[in-house]
């Protein structure tokens, strides 16, 4: 008799296991195939050594290896891979993965803890997964006097918000960059103004006391630190003479622009803390006063998703911050070039000699550059971590007195400096250096 | 209609202007109370508290047992500072039974007692932080706070709820290397402590947040009555261990701290020295106790008392706390009342909350040293 379960039969787990089967094979043939046809018939297949590539054609190429390469290549090329993996979502969401795991490890290790341990056997690293599981599995409830259409929007609206804030970002040499927008910094501006209001609506659609205060608590606080935010940013814009971002990160070749606006740069990091309601600035969670702030009503998913747009918006604002002050890609070159003799020679494996066309995947530049600018986002999300173990929480009306009083003056110092670097002659287009 | 409703009930607005929030029972900025806030804007214009969310009848259960059965569930209200909520009862039952407790007992007691204090405010000191948005500084005291509870553990076997004091002295003897054990972890929380300072007490944030909000001035402080960290942090120098010392204070060397502010910040900061005292009393107590000796006195089973009734009351780490028993000749008490502080502290709740910003009110709440269940009882 099993200890597991005490009515275990053989015959009905086998016959669970293949009413299972049964219901995929039914969904695939039935539903899955048919969808599949008919996305294909409105893709433009790519061609590949001038051939059309066919999915009879990929299935028998895929059995090759050597021919593996160029599909590869092909499907790297297209929009849809910029999107969801490389420089678009895929990257942005294995950062914000890191960061959580980060996030937990050090608070724990700085107040004396050991964090997450046992899900994942090592260190607990499975333990974002594990809480993703759950908050997919909770149901989701939602208040009765709720304003439902606005309150399931939000969420999305959120994410999608912080997934296009993700797009800008330019990451490598060689146009790795999702939307390469001619006045990038003007439309990374556009999409942090519609946080606030993302916020306030699901706030206010929520209909409960707490998320009101909380969403009001956050609009004040993003609208009046979002001032200095877009004038910190100025000084910058003068000096590279470019609104576009990737034309931002070109300009700082020789240095990057911190060294000659750090009162720029300080302030923009405060800001960033302010943007995304982080200790010291979280009034709008502020548990013991308003319960969760704006999130009080949200729950399973719909929380998860939220959370999931924050950690997103972080590196968003942490990678701004990178292209902005820290010289975004350059760096000096650490990866070594791809070696010639692969591609002319082939590789020796014992008697066979494979000869794999379509090598080097990436150019050394593009991978030197992913390093240099991944480096750089994790050390500026490591200090937006920091402040979370050694402050406490400050009131909305020294909040406040901060934004508008000091950092709008320092940040009118900051373009006062670049101001003067540019009429002097030595930076800016036609500088001296 | 409406009107004859308890403030928080009434669905009817009276002013377009005024919110209505329920801080709590369920509430992570409560604890198990409710405060019936009303705001314009930011500003809190009135503050209702409502206590007895968990009264558990206490005093009424302390009538159908006896004296000695009482212990255990008296020291319920406060199970982070059970040796310091027995204390006044069994002082009072050893007056009414005419008991003298051994010498030994008195100086284990009076260490029980402060390092109870000390159990007691680390888990006070780590809501504070975490109100404040500080877990950081939830964290340490809660961590550092398993030294006394070690220390306890050992005393008196139990982690939490000790039931160590009885009348005639205490339950059992220290066990044999206590004094080098004790010595040890009150070294290592000295060092500990200090630290508190830099992560908390001097972080400018938080100085910023807490100074000059809730300012209890000096003749409020004693018209409202509040007592223990409050009164001192309003300038009186009042402590029951110096005032009326009971067992033995007062061969004991240590010091009031009294600040003058009055204000949250001060509120929060006499807790914090208050445990560097009682460290002082532990090291003081260990080298002037008896190293031998009995610790308690055998009682005659079902002891009854005179027609008479007793008041002692004791410095516990909310501030006063008294133990009024009536007797009536018989193996039980006729009547417990418990007078503790965090009733009279939490009555200036309402007086200092009214005109503040809702987002000093977990500070200035929890800024007096207030227990919702020992409030209740």
């Amino acid at each position: 008799m099993s200890v597991i379960a005490p009515n275990f039969r053989l015959s009905s787990f086998i016959r669970s296991i293949l009413d299972n089967l049964f219901w995929i094979i039914v969904l695939v043939t039935l539903a899955g195939i048919p969808a599949v046809q008919i996305v294909l018939f409105y893709i433009e297949m790519p061609v590949i050594d001038g051939e059309l590539l066919t999915p009879f054609l990929a299935l028998t190429w895929l059995a090759d290896p050597s021919r593996v390469l160029p599909i590869v290549k092909a499907l790297m090329a297209t929009d849809f891979f910029r999107i969801a993996v490389f420089p678009g979502f895929g990257l942005a969401a294995l950062l914000a993965a890191g960061t959580i795991f980060v996030e937990r490890k050090m608070l724990a290790k700085l107040q004396l803890r050991v964090g997450p341990f046992y899900c994942g056997k090592v260190e607990g690293i499975l333990q974002l997964a594990g809480d993703g599981l759950k908050l997919i599995s909770k149901e989701i409830i939602i208040p009765a006097k709720a304003d439902k259409p606005i309150f399931w929007l939000a969420p999305v609206a959120f994410v999608g918000t912080a997934a296009a804030f993700v797009s800008l970002i330019p990451v490598a040499p060689g146009g790795w960059v999702v939307a390469d927008v001619e006045l990038g910094v003007l439309a990374v501006f556009a999409v942090i103004g519609f946080f606030p209001i993302i916020t306030v609506l699901s706030a206010w659609s929520a209909n409960s006391k707490f998320p009101f205060i909380g969403g009001i608590r956050a609009l004040h606080q993003m609208i009046s630190f979002e001032i200095p935010l877009i004038l910190s940013l100025l000084g910058v814009v003068m000096l590279a003479g470019t609104l576009n971002l990737t034309g931002i990160v070109e300009s700082q070749g020789s240095f990057p622009w911190i060294v000659f606006l750090p009162v720029g740069a300080v302030v923009f990091f405060i800001c960033i803390l302010a943007e995304l309601e982080r200790i010291p600035f979280d009034l709008p969670e502020a548990e013991s006063e308003i319960v969760a702030g704006w999130l009080t009503e949200f729950s399973g998913m719909m929380y998860g998703l939220v959370q999931l747009g924050t950690y997103l918006k972080l590196y968003a604002f942490a990678a701004i911050f990178t292209v902005m002050f820290l010289a975004g890609w350059h760096g000096p070159m650490i990866v070594p070039p791809f070696p010639e003799e692969i591609i002319t020679d082939g590789i020796v494996l014992g008697p066979v000699t494979a000869t794999i066309p379509g090598l080097p995947l990436f150019d050394q530049a593009m991978l030197n550059g992913t390093i240099w600018f991944v480096l750089k986002t994790v050390a500026v999300i490591f200090f937006i971590l920091l402040p979370r173990g050694v402050f406490p929480r400050i009131r909305i009306d020294m909040l406040l007195s901060l934004g508008w009083y000091k950092l709008i003056g320092l940040s009118f110092i900051n373009i006062f400096i670049a101001l003067g670097l540019l009429y002097a002659g030595v930076l800016g287009p036609g500088g001296v250096i | 209609m409406s009107a004859q409703l308890p403030p928080g009930l009434q669905l009817e607005k009276t002013d377009e202007r005024i919110m209505t929030l329920n801080v709590g029972p369920q509430h992570p900025g409560s604890g198990h109370m409710r405060i019936i806030v009303q705001i314009d804007g930011d500003y809190i214009v009135a503050c209702d508290p409502d206590p007895g969310y968990v009264h558990r009848g206490e005093e009424k259960m302390a009538e159908y047992r006896n004296y000695i059965t009482n212990i255990p569930h008296l020291e319920r209200p406060v199970i982070h500072d059970s040796c310091n909520i027995l204390y006044p009862y069994v002082l009072g039952v050893e007056d009414l039974l005419g008991i003298e407790t051994p010498e030994r007992a008195k100086y284990v007691r009076v260490i029980a007692s402060e390092l109870n204090r000390c159990v007691y405010t680390l888990y006070w000191l780590a809501i504070y932080g975490i109100f404040l948005g500080h877990s950081t500084m939830f964290m340490w005291p809660t961590g550092d706070r398993e030294l006394f509870i070690d220390l306890l553990e050992k005393m008196t076997g139990a982690r939490v709820t000790h039931a160590y004091m009885v009348p005639g002295g205490v339950r059992n003897d220290l066990p044999a290397n206590f004094e080098d054990v004790c010595l040890r972890q009150v070294d290592y929380f000295e060092k500990r402590i200090a630290e508190y300072a830099d992560v908390f007490y001097d972080n400018p944030i938080l100085i910023s947040r807490t100074e000059n909000t809730g300012v209890l001035s000096r003749t409020d402080a004693i018209r409202l009555g509040v007592t223990g960290s409050v009164l001192r942090a309003s300038g009186i120098d009042y402590d029951i261990r110096k005032r009326e010392p009971y067992d033995v204070y007062d061969s004991l060397d240590f010091e009031t701290n009294v600040l003058r502010a009055g204000d949250a910040y001060a509120r929060s900061k006499i807790p914090w020295l208050d445990m560097m005292e009682s460290c002082r009393i532990i090291r003081d107590a260990l080298s002037k106790m008896p190293k031998s000796g009995s610790v308690r006195v055998k009682l005659k089973p079902n002891p009854k008392g005179g027609m008479e009734s007793v008041y002692r009351r004791v410095e516990s780490g909310r501030g006063a706390l008294g133990c009024h028993i009536v007797s009536r000749k018989k193996p039980e008490p006729y009547r417990v009342k418990l007078s503790v502080g965090s009733f009279r502290n939490l009555i200036a709740l309402p007086y200092l909350l009214k005109g503040e910003r809702l987002g000093n009110m977990p500070s200035v709440y929890w800024s007096l040293n207030y227990w919702p269940v020992e409030a209740d009882r």
